[in-house]
This record gives structure tokens, sequence and C-alpha cells, in this order.
């Protein structure tokens, strides 16, 4: 199959994250959404290298996949710490800080 | 045969060849983290505070000798990851002693009578049973010194990363830890968690972004180190719809990092409401970092390309500057100003960057120095200005502050007659190589808008001044706490670093000038 498919498929799921992030409210969606951007690049870097017969795509998915990984347990840290001392994983809510 | 035929076949294994000796700052600091983690682990509670202070200083003060060893070394190393070049050591140099002097602030425990400005356990809920026992019994959170080794280690491999991975790697090294230490306020902690939320959230987006972008420039160019895509770039003239989308969505996410309009919005509610220590680090370091980055992926990876992305940046650093400095003028929360005075600053550097010449480049370092003495100056000035609900961030509790601590105040002045670029400060010089390189570089017009976007700044910080010294003091106006000698320190060095830059700034200039340009 032609690797510029993956290439456009990973484009598509960009898209849809990047749009998760802005429009959905529960921190949990919005970090799952900013966790299928990364995955999106890593489907590129991977296509990429399958294009360019080089190994260094796949090599920055692997590190990719580590660094999303500690991002996830930072971030759910954050968010689990806001739930329990707002009983809300909302985006919206803490609004103590404005202007 | 089959043999035969395999060892021609496969290329040799090479052993990789580590510079030992060229990569030893980041090293010590990273490696002192690790140790930093492990005296979490296995060392009581009571003495760890001592042994990681002890371990954090020997670890910095180590890591500024080594950067200091290295001032004639000129080299790719790590594989081609990361680079040794006079203006990478001199900004390395300069968070190394930002990150002392911010390290000194964090340590920090004779201000508020419960500790340090880090909560007792970051698990605990805010206003909980939890949370009074543990500031009670007296407990600190020694864990953020692992963090602060850790982002310092993120933040020296930042502006000298050589490829696309170790720029992405060093970007979350140094804001993973950024983005926990900037919820664990002692005090107002649902302002801290929110903050950190806020940070995290719009961080993580911001680095998806920088890493699609990486993704299509690897597409474009069939590798992610810099001077081969530099080479693909000059090798394949004219524009490619990937390469200006890729060149987009890297910005983007650097230019989040620097806090530029439009990707502002997270920088007055994290620099608000994280522990002010770590705000004046965080403002003053993250910021070098990122600028250096920026410089190097744009000077280097993309200099070929300068004709499509001036453009770009002349608009976004206008809009940062005017945005900067108009909204600043409506704040009145000290933190909240000074953090939109730091969004303003960071588009005058901005005029550095868009100079595309070597003056740019040593101006916006330049700039990049001065403001980040003078930052963390101001803001180890409002760790002392307390009432009894902790430091008085409020401008009405800083009316009258001069009549009641004149010298406190005067070094608050001092630091923002230098935000401001009153000649004789480190900020005058700053202002001035950055707008004398961006006239030589062509951008009169925007050199124009910089200089109203300073007059409306000077407004907002000479305002202050004016509240401190020129209003009667009530009895709603703040106290000055006495510090311990951590801040005084860090204090006097900021305040030493504004004077001396800005009356003899000529040494540092040419230091600058001598190291010269980004080693491709």
């Amino acid at each position: 199959m032609n690797p510029s498919n993956y290439i456009i498929l990973s484009a598509l799921l960009f898209g849809i994250g990047a749009t998760g992030v802005l429009v959905r409210r529960n921190a949990i969606v919005v970090f799952m959404s900013v966790e299928l951007m990364l995955n999106a690049s890593n489907l590129a870097f991977v296509a990429f290298a399958r294009m360019h017969g080089n190994l260094d795509g796949q090599v920055v998915a692997f590190f990719v996949m580590v660094v999303a990984a500690a991002e996830v347990v930072v971030g759910l840290a954050i968010i689990v710490q806001i739930f329990r001392s707002r009983r809300s994983a909302s985006i919206d809510e803490p609004n103590l800080l404005k202007y | 045969m089959i043999a035969v035929v395999l060892a021609t076949d496969a290329t040799p294994w090479v052993m990789p060849s580590i510079e030992y000796r060229l990569l030893a700052p980041i090293l010590i600091v990273l490696g002192a983290g690790v140790i930093s983690v492990l005296i979490e682990a296995f060392l009581p509670r009571s003495v760890r505070r001592p042994i990681q202070l002890t371990l954090v200083f020997t670890a910095l003060i180590a890591a500024l000798i080594a950067i200091i060893s290295l001032h004639d070394d000129r080299a790719v190393v790590g594989q081609g990851a990361l680079v040794v070049d006079g203006p990478g050591l001199i900004m390395q140099g300069t968070i190394v002693v930002i990150a002392i002097l911010g390290a000194l602030l964090m340590a920090e425990r004779g201000l508020d009578p419960s500790g340090d400005a880090f909560a007792p356990r970051a698990s605990a809920l805010p206003g909980s049973e939890d949370e009074r026992q543990f500031t009670a019994r007296g407990y600190f959170q020694t864990e953020i010194w692992a963090f602060f080794l850790f982002a310092v280690g993120g933040m020296l491999m930042f502006p000298v990363s050589n490829d696309l991975l170790m720029m992405f790697v060093a970007l979350e090294v140094m804001s993973l830890p950024l983005y926990l230490l900037a919820g664990m306020a002692r005090r107002r902690r649902l302002l801290s968690q929110e903050a950190a939320l806020k940070y995290f959230v719009l961080g993580a987006f911001s680095s998806a972004f920088f890493l699609y972008g990486s993704a299509l420039l690897y597409g474009f160019s069939g590798s992610i180190s810099f001077p081969v895509i530099a080479e693909k770039l000059a090798a394949n003239p004219g524009q490619s719809a990937l390469v200006l989308i890729a060149m987009a969505l890297v910005a983007a996410g650097l230019l989040f990092k620097i806090g530029a309009v439009p990707f502002h919005q997270w920088t007055p509610d994290v620099y608000q409401g994280a522990p002010t220590p770590l705000t004046g680090f965080m403002a003053a370091a993250v910021k070098i970092a990122a600028f250096g980055a920026l410089l190097r992926l744009f000077y280097v990876a993309l200099g070929g390309m300068r004709w499509d992305w001036i453009p770009v940046m002349w608009v976004i650093a206008a809009l940062t500057m005017v945005v900067g400095s108009v909204i600043a003028l409506t704040q009145s929360d000290i933190k909240r100003m000074l953090a939109y005075s730091s969004i303003a600053q960071a588009g005058f550097i901005l005029l550095g960057v868009i100079a595309a010449s070597p003056e740019g480049l040593a101006g916006a370092i330049f700039y990049l120095i001065s403001y980040s003495f003078t930052t963390i100056g101001a803001f180890a000035i409002i760790m002392l200005v307390r009432d009894d609900t902790g430091e008085a961030t409020h401008l009405s509790k800083w009316a009258g502050l001069g009549r009641k601590s004149p010298f406190v105040a005067s070094i608050f002045a001092l630091f923002m007659l230098s935000l401001a670029g009153i000649p004789l400060t480190s900020g005058f010089i700053g202002k001035f190589s950055v707008f004398t390189a961006a006239i030589e570089a062509g951008n009169t017009w925007l050199v124009i808008v910089a200089v109203v976007a300073s007059l409306i700044a000077a407004f907002f910080y000479l305002r202050v001044v004016v509240l401190m010294f020129f209003t009667e003091p009530t009895e709603e106006t703040a106290t000055v706490a006495v510090p311990s000698v951590f801040t005084t320190i860090a204090l006097a060095a900021g305040a030493t670093v504004t004077v001396l830059l800005g009356i003899v700034p000529q040494p540092l200039l040419e230091l600058i000038i001598h190291a010269g340009v980004f080693v491709r």
C-alpha cells in the first residue's frame, strides 16, 4: 500500500486530536486527545521512515512513546489532584485565575 | 558462503563515541537529579533537606565550572545530537547561574511562618485535616529538588540540541517537572493546582504541535538533524507546502514556551498561581532555554527559509509587544502584571531573532541575560512583601511601601526601571542592542512599534514606582519580611547584575560577540 495514505491518516488523526482538545471539556478526554496527537505524529514518523528507507523516524517513534508515558504520569497526577479538591474533572470549572 | 554474504551485507556495528568531557555540564545536572531521587527513596526525612541542598548547589556549581572550562571548544557531539558552541555555552552558563539563584529562593524558609513556599504534602487536599496536620508537624516536600534538577537538565539540553528528537526530549524533560512544581504552592493551593492544570494541558498541546511539525520536516528532508535539513532546504529552493506547514507547527510549539502572542494565554495564569520562587526561576530560565532553541532551529535548520518565516515573525513580534504592554496596564495583581510584562519583553527579544544576523543573535542573548537577572530579582522582592495571608500580590497593598521600607522598595524600583529600559540599567542596553540590530536589518517600522510599546510598558512599570513612593501608606499596606541569607544573596546578585550591566555592559557584549555564531 502506498505509504502516503498513512500520512493522510496521520493528518486526520492529528486533526481529530486537536479538535478534541479544543472542544471537549473533561480533562481526561482532553488529555486523551493530546495523546492521539502524539500518536498521529508517531504514525507520520514511521510512514516517512518507510518512504525514506532510513530508521530515524522509527527511533523517534520509540522516544515519543516513552515521553508520552511520562506525560501520562504527570498529567494524571495533576488531573486527579484537581478532581479530588473540586469533585470535577472539567477544564472549565477551575476559573479562579483570570484577568 | 552464507556467512560471508551476511558479513558483507550488514554494515559493521561501530561503537558510538560519547564525548563525556564536552557533555559534562548536562551529565552532571541530570546525574545529580537521579541521585536526588535516590536520596528521597532511601534517606530518612530529617536529613534529606541539608543533603538535597548540598547536592543541588554542588551540582550546579560543578556544571558552571564545566561550562566555563569548555569556553574554547566548538564541536558537534553525541552522534550529532548536541552541539557545543559559543552562544550555546553562554546560554547554558546563564541558565545555571539563574538556577543557582532560583534554588536559593526555593530554599528560603524564613519568610512564611509555616515553612517554605511549597506545600508540606502536595497530595493532601487543600483545606483538609491532613493538610493541617502536615503543616503543624512541619513536614516539607524535598522532592521539589529532584524535579528542579531535571528541569535544569532539560533547560541545558534545549538550546544546544542539534536534531529534532533531542529538541523534543529536552522540551519535555524541561517542562514535565515544571508542570508539577507549578501546582505545589503552600498558600492559595486551589489557584496553584489550577495553574498546573492549565500549564500542563496547554503545554502538552503545544508540544504535540512541535512534534507533528518535526514529523513533517523529517518527511521533507529524510533526516532529523538540523544541518541536513538545512542542506535539503538549500537543495530544493522554492516553497513547498509541506515545509511551510512544518515550519508553522514547530514555531507554534516553541513560541508557546516563550509566551509570544497568540500563544501567551497560559503565562499570566501560571505566573500568578505557581509558587513565587518557582515563577521567578521559570520566568527567567525557561525564557532563555526556549529562545535558545528557537534561535537555533530558525538560524541553523530553517535559515534558508528566512524570507518565509521573517514576515510571520514580524506580525508575531509586533503583536507580542503591543498586547503584552497594553494588557499589563490593566492588571491589579503584581505577579500577573509581571507575567504580561514578560510577554512584552519576549516581543522585544523577538526583534533580535528577526534581525537574522550575528548582531541580532548577540543582542537577543544580551537582552535575555539582562532580563533574566532583573526578573528573578523582582520575584524575590515579591516573596518578601507579605501580609498575614501570605504574599501580598495585590497592587493596592504595595501603596506607600516606599515610605515603610525604603530600601526594599528602592531595589524593586531599580528592577522596574530596568524592565522599562531606563538608561544606566541593564534593560536599556538590552533594548538598545536589539533595536540597533533590527534597524540594521531594515526593520525600522518594527522598531517604531517597539518604541511605542516600550513607552506604554514604561507607564505601568513607573506606575508601581509611583504607587510605592508617592502614596501614603495605609493599614492595608503590606510589610516586608526579613529574608534569610538565601534570598538576600539572590536579591543582591540580581540587583548587582542589573546595575553592572547598565553601567559597564562592554565586557559581556564583547564576550557574546567573541562567542561567535552557531556551529552547524
